[in-house]
């Protein structure tokens, strides 16, 4: 097995409304030796705003961090944990490895060579690597108990296919692999890969809801008993806002939102504190503790 | 849709039609109007035009439709449209040019949306970071949604997610350069 060391963009998010990710995270990744080099000065991603501003700034601004990277960590790829700023982070290095003339270009806008040599990839690509899927599950010191788990991606983990080139555009399977691996039984259902609303939960609230309404429906009546995603915007338009949406649409969901490395962990013998699930706004520890316990069927046979 | 008389539709429409396609390296005469992009698209509910009808607006030359429209202002990006799209267009990209052409004429045909992003590229600019309580903060008052609970901000601050420090990067002066070298250039300011 390769040696698991990365150079690590925490993204904005990570010390806020991400911190239960980086929480979890960071306990998975001490599990399983996982080693992450934060890149020291990493900027803002620039994520949708700079995307629909200027190509330029949506290009130069990654490419800052991805630089710094190359020089601070030689030969190391980039994690990304935020599935927002992977895509913003691997499209600059797309476009930058594109023509000489764009590498050039951006590495003139950031006023460093930028070579678009490293990698950039999601934690959620790295988990899911089949030899990494073994060396968790033989960390576990319990199994996720059945849990009925929508696996739910988003957009920017899977699209545009050319640039993330992530299992299937429209169908993915890798976290269901993962996970079921780890003893969930994850549904089969139609909204994996659908947008959240983005920021249209803060700008047009009203619009935004309706996706997000979608997202439970769907999770529930496929037989979720709950969502588990890789990104916190998602997250937060998921976990925040479904409260809000019962009773703004007059719905009933109550169906916890968790990132897969909090189960994990919690599988791995993390408290629910470690494991991040105090920062959710829909009650998360009760399901996760009812399910994730050891497996007293193998203890059984061990015994 | 009601009939045009395309002789009568002005050949600057049809021009700058043609540059935001090209812009967005799309050929105009690639959509077949099948309409999957829209069918797919997460916001066409409340878009006055769908990602179908803005392709169409442009095919006929009527530009000023839109670039006054409000579903360029509304799309997410989340990119389904172009995924799913038989002909392989990046409407995607279309919208973010028409967005921006329409931002350019002085257009804000969803002003929170402008007031968002212009508050979260001023934070960046400034910090070389996010600071989602900051951007909360002021996108309210930016915006005149005072009452808008962008990010549950009391619970987040009880829960200790969010708090008065800022994060910002080391060298602020080389992302301010970035910045300024993308957005500002030709002393125009975008
Ligand atoms: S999916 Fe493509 S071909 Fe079909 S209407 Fe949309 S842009 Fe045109
Ligand atoms: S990218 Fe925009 S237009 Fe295309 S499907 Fe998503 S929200 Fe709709």
């Amino acid at each position: 097995m390769t040696e698991l060391k990365y150079s690590w963009f925490p993204g904005c998010s990570a010390g806020s409304t991400g911190i239960a990710y980086t929480q979890s995270a960071k306990y998975v990744a001490d599990k399983i030796g996982l080693e992450m080099k934060e890149i020291d000065d990493w900027c803002c991603c620039g994520t949708s705003a700079a995307r629909i501003t200027d190509d330029d700034l949506m290009h130069a601004l990654p490419a800052r961090s991805l630089a710094l990277s190359e020089r601070q960590y030689p030969g190391l790829d980039i994690v990304a944990p935020c599935t927002g700023c992977y895509s913003a982070l691997k499209g600059a290095r797309h476009w930058a490895r594109q023509s000489e003339e764009n590498r050039r270009h951006v590495s003139e806008l950031i006023d460093m060579d930028y070579a678009a040599e490293a990698d950039v990839k999601s934690l959620l690509e790295i988990m899911v690597e089949p030899d990494v899927v073994d060396l968790t599950v033989s960390r576990l010191q319990k199994t996720l108990g059945g849990m009925k788990i929508a696996c739910y991606y988003g957009c920017t983990q899977v699209r545009p296919a050319e640039v993330c080139n992530f299992d299937d555009v429209e169908n993915p399977t890798s976290m269901e692999r993962l996970l079921d691996a780890c003893g969930a039984e994850c549904v089969q259902w139609g909204f994996k890969t659908e947008c959240c609303g983005a920021s249209n939960h803060v700008v047009k609230p009203k619009a935004a809801r309706k996706a997000v309404e979608r997202i439970f429906r769907n999770a529930k009546a496929c037989g979720a008993e709950a969502i588990v995603t890789s990104c916190p915007l998602c997250w937060l338009n998921l976990d925040m806002r479904e409260q809000q949406i019962n009773s703004e649409m007059g719905t009933d969901y109550h169906l916890p939102v968790y990132y897969f490395t909090e189960l994990l962990a919690m599988a791995m013998g993390a408290t629910p504190d470690e494991a991040g699930l105090g920062y959710h706004f829909e009650p998360a520890a009760q399901l996760a503790q009812d399910r994730i316990v050891a497996d007293t069927k193998t203890e059984e046979v061990t015994r | 849709m009601h009939t045009v008389n395309l002789s009568d539709v002005a050949v600057a429409d049809r021009e700058l039609a043609q540059t935001i396609a090209q812009r967005a390296n799309v050929n105009l005469r690639d959509c077949y109007q099948c309409g999957k992009c829209a069918a797919g698209c997460p916001m066409a509910d409340d878009m006055d035009l769908s990602p179908q009808q803005i392709m169409r607006a442009l095919q006929m030359g009527l530009t000023e439709k839109a670039l006054s429209a409000t579903g360029p202002w509304l799309c997410a990006q989340c990119m389904v449209c172009s995924t799913r799209c038989p002909q392989n267009i990046d409407i995607t990209k279309i919208m973010r040019e028409v967005r921006r052409e329409s931002h350019a004429r002085g257009h804000r045909c969803i002003p929170e949306s402008n007031a968002f992003e212009t508050q979260f590229l001023k934070g960046v600019k400034a910090d070389g970071r996010n600071n989602e309580q900051y951007l909360a903060a002021f996108y309210n008052l930016r915006s005149g949604h005072l009452a808008q609970d962008m990010l549950s901000a009391p619970k987040m601050l009880a829960k200790g997610m969010v708090g008065i420090g800022k994060h910002s990067v080391k060298d602020r002066d080389a992302v301010r350069k970035i910045y300024e070298k993308c957005l500002e250039k030709d002393g125009e300011q975008k």
